[in-house]
């Protein structure tokens, strides 16, 4: 008999280290698995036995001796469970199935399979079959992976560097910290395949300093990694490559790719101007290619089944999945990865149950701080990049954040601009004394100066138009949506805002 | 004001010395240097400005903008517990606010404040990757998910 408890942060942040020493006390063996992505249900444990794994939800330790005794019922089968049977899991199809320090149980399912198959296509292969699997960058700006690869791979330097983006620091996203929790190896998988494409040796981790139990799973990768040549010489080939683990001190800016790069370098992490691009003067003024987490995590599995499977899921000019992410006030909340293409409403509703406080639905956010408010009459757009910016709004890293009819949008538009004004990188002023402004206007409009609406809308023109990064420039979307979807909300009629 | 760059002046100077070498091989060495030393240290002590801005070749006054910029950088040491609530969206949807209030509102202490007896800081903090948990906490390190005021004021007592 296999005893699994997550040993995910949400998951440990339920109980989940409680219930594992319970197990441990009535004599088993417990495997510290990665999060199944059903938040609502951890800790989920799970026993197998007979080859068959049976889900417990939301476990407590005084449900123990009951599970052991077969007197508390099971869930049936995590694939069973319908949230789980809907999705379609491609770059998480590991996570919380395997240990996620076990290097064995790792290729067992599939992992190194990938790193294979693209040793043997060789940088220009790897390069071809990234740009054709369609993946674009999943940490916001929906860039097309392949493309950038390539003008790393182009640019002469005497060094390269890969650097993943861990800096996660979008409210209403958590998939970054699950994959690194569950499944590090197809992250450090993806990084290598990526320094083989471009010819770097050398890659960085940048985890943002909220994720302690990623960076303990990571670090412990990373070693296991090198002790195994994953790291290092690369599988007894020819490639070298070694990845080194760093810390962000708690700035959102810093998960802006050039704002990071400074960080690593040791400086304040101020945003740079771009041209020149991080590709070709990144790190140390030498081509770089930055990724997410995800992107860099969907890379094995695109190798594994061929970039033709992966393009196969999709919507439009969103190849793939997307493994998002339904968090706020909902009643099943939790990381559901599946092919673009499904409307918003059917992941709020269908999938994820609605409101936990069962209330009916105001608005979600979407795409974390600097996402938009989609109100229930928008929720027939598809989950999809061309899609979501048809409609004012961005999927961003595919935070999904529902609110019940209780919220103050108002409220919600001042944090907005709050959150813009403490998080600024200070660079540009339309963004450092814009949000500041921000919040005073907002201010002014709720001690019931419905003339400073005006002020507010030109406010953001500004924002939008004068900023160097989306920090300072997409703060508009929360702001605006919320204006013009729920104008009564700050004073005025629903015509006026339109 | 006395330099505090002068060699042995402090009884930090000699771990504030280590950590400092123990990096200098690593590319770009300044935000493990700093974390390092907090790690050691509690917060950075001005005695180690000196030594860390020689060390890497840069002056006090870019030393000082690097530390500033970064929240999680403290000037001076924190309470014996250190409270970190979720202020971002997530959990605003399920009472985040109602929370950090009747946290700050029992302690007696705004954002950042600590307690005259030095027992708690509180500090916001902007998504622990809780989202669908929340409202979301870390008590002295340790995550809460779903957190009540009695989940995060409990064992602050000493
Ligand atoms: C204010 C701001 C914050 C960002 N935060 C993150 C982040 O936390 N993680 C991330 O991967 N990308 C973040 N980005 C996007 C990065 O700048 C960059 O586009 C991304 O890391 C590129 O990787 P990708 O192509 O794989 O998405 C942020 C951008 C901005 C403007
Ligand atoms: S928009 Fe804001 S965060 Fe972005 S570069 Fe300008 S000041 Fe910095
Ligand atoms: S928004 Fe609070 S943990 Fe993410």
């Amino acid at each position: 008999m296999k005893v699994y408890v997550p040993r995910d942060a949400a998951a440990r942040a339920l109980g989940s280290d409680a219930v594992a020493a319970a197990f441990v006390a009535a004599g088993h063996r417990v495997i510290r698995n990665g999060s199944r992505g059903m938040v609502w249900l951890e800790p989920l444990v799970e026993i197998e036995e007979d080859g068959l794994r049976r889900a417990y939800g939301a476990v407590t330790p005084a449900d123990v001796p009951g599970i052991l005794s077969g007197a508390v019922e099971s869930l049936g089968p995590v694939e069973d469970i319908p949230f789980f049977a809907r999705q379609t899991r491609l770059t998480f199809a590991r996570c919380g199935l395997i240990d996620p320090l076990d290097l064995s149980d790792y290729e067992a399912h599939g992992g190194l399979a990938g790193l294979r198959r693209a040793l043997a296509l060789g940088p220009e292969g790897i390069v071809a079959e990234v740009k054709a699997s369609g993946l674009r960058g999943r940490g916001g700006a929906g860039f097309p992976t392949g493309v950038k690869w390539d003008t790393v791979a182009r640019a002469q330097a005497d060094r390269k560097y890969i650097v993943c983006n861990a800096d996660e620091g979008d409210s209403g996203t958590f998939a970054d910290r699950m994959i690194m929790e569950g499944d590090p190896f197809s992250v450090i998988e993806g990084m290598v395949i990526a320094g083989i494409a471009v010819g770097a040796t050398k890659g960085f981790v940048y985890i943002r300093s909220e994720y302690p139990d990623a960076i303990d799973v990571m670090t412990h990768a990373v070693e296991i990694s090198r002790k195994n040549k994953l790291l290092g010489r690369i599988l007894q080939s020819s490639h070298e490559f070694d990845i080194e683990l760093r810390v962000g001190a708690g700035a959102y800016v810093c998960g802006e790719e050039t704002s990071l790069l400074n960080s690593l370098e040791g400086k304040r992490g101020v945003v740079r101007a771009k041209p020149p691009l991080p590709a070709l003067e990144g790190f140390m003024g030498r081509p770089t290619v930055v990724n997410n987490v995800l992107s860099l995590a969907t890379v094995p599995v695109i190798f594994e089944r061929g970039a033709a499977h992966y393009a196969g899921f999709g919507l439009g000019r969103s190849r793939g999945t997307m493994p998002v992410q339904i968090a706020g006030n909902v009643a099943r909340g939790g990381l559901f990865e599946t092919a673009f293409g499904m409307p918003l409403g059917d992941l709020v509703h269908d999938i994820a149950g609605g409101t936990a406080s069962g209330r009916p639905v105001k608005a979600v956010q979407v795409g974390g701080p600097l996402g938009a408010y989609f109100a229930p009459a928008k929720f027939d757009t598809p989950f999809g990049y061309e899609e979501f910016d048809g409609q004012g709004g961005l999927i961003g890293h595919a935070g999904v954040v529902v609110f019940d009819d209780s919220a103050d949008m108002r409220a919600m538009a001042r944090f907005a601009m709050e959150f813009c004004a403490i998080e600024s990188c200070g660079k540009c002023t339309p963004c450092r004394i814009g949000a500041v402004r921000g919040v005073e206007t907002i201010d002014r409009i709720a001690a019931g100066d419905a003339g400073a609406v005006p002020l507010l809308v030109d406010l953001c023109e500004t924002m939008k138009h004068g900023s160097l990064c989306a920090l300072g420039g997409f703060t508009p979307y929360p702001v605006m949506s919320a204006l013009e979807q729920f104008p009564e909300e700050f004073g005025g009629l629903r015509e006026a805002a339109a | 004001m006395p330099s505090t760059a002068a060699p042995h002046g402090t009884p930090e100077d000699p771990v504030i010395a280590r950590i400092i070498a123990d990096h200098l091989g690593v590319e770009g060495p300044l935000l493990p240097i700093l974390h390092a030393v907090q790690a050691a240290l509690g917060h950075i002590p001005a005695a180690a400005h000196g030594p860390i801005a020689e060390a890497l070749n840069i002056t006090r006054a870019e030393l000082h903008g690097v530390i500033s910029f970064y929240h999680d950088f403290r000037d001076r040491p924190a309470g014996r517990h250190v409270v970190r609530i979720c202020r971002s969206e997530a959990c605003q949807a399920v009472g985040g606010v109602a929370l950090s209030q009747a946290v700050l509102d029992k302690l007696g202490l705004d954002w950042h404040g600590t307690t005259p007896d030095g027992r708690v800081t509180v500090e916001p903090v902007y998504c622990l990757g809780l989202c669908a948990c929340g409202p979301a906490a870390m008590v002295d390190g340790a995550l809460k998910g779903r957190a009540t005021p009695e989940d995060v004021l409990a064992g602050l007592e000493a």
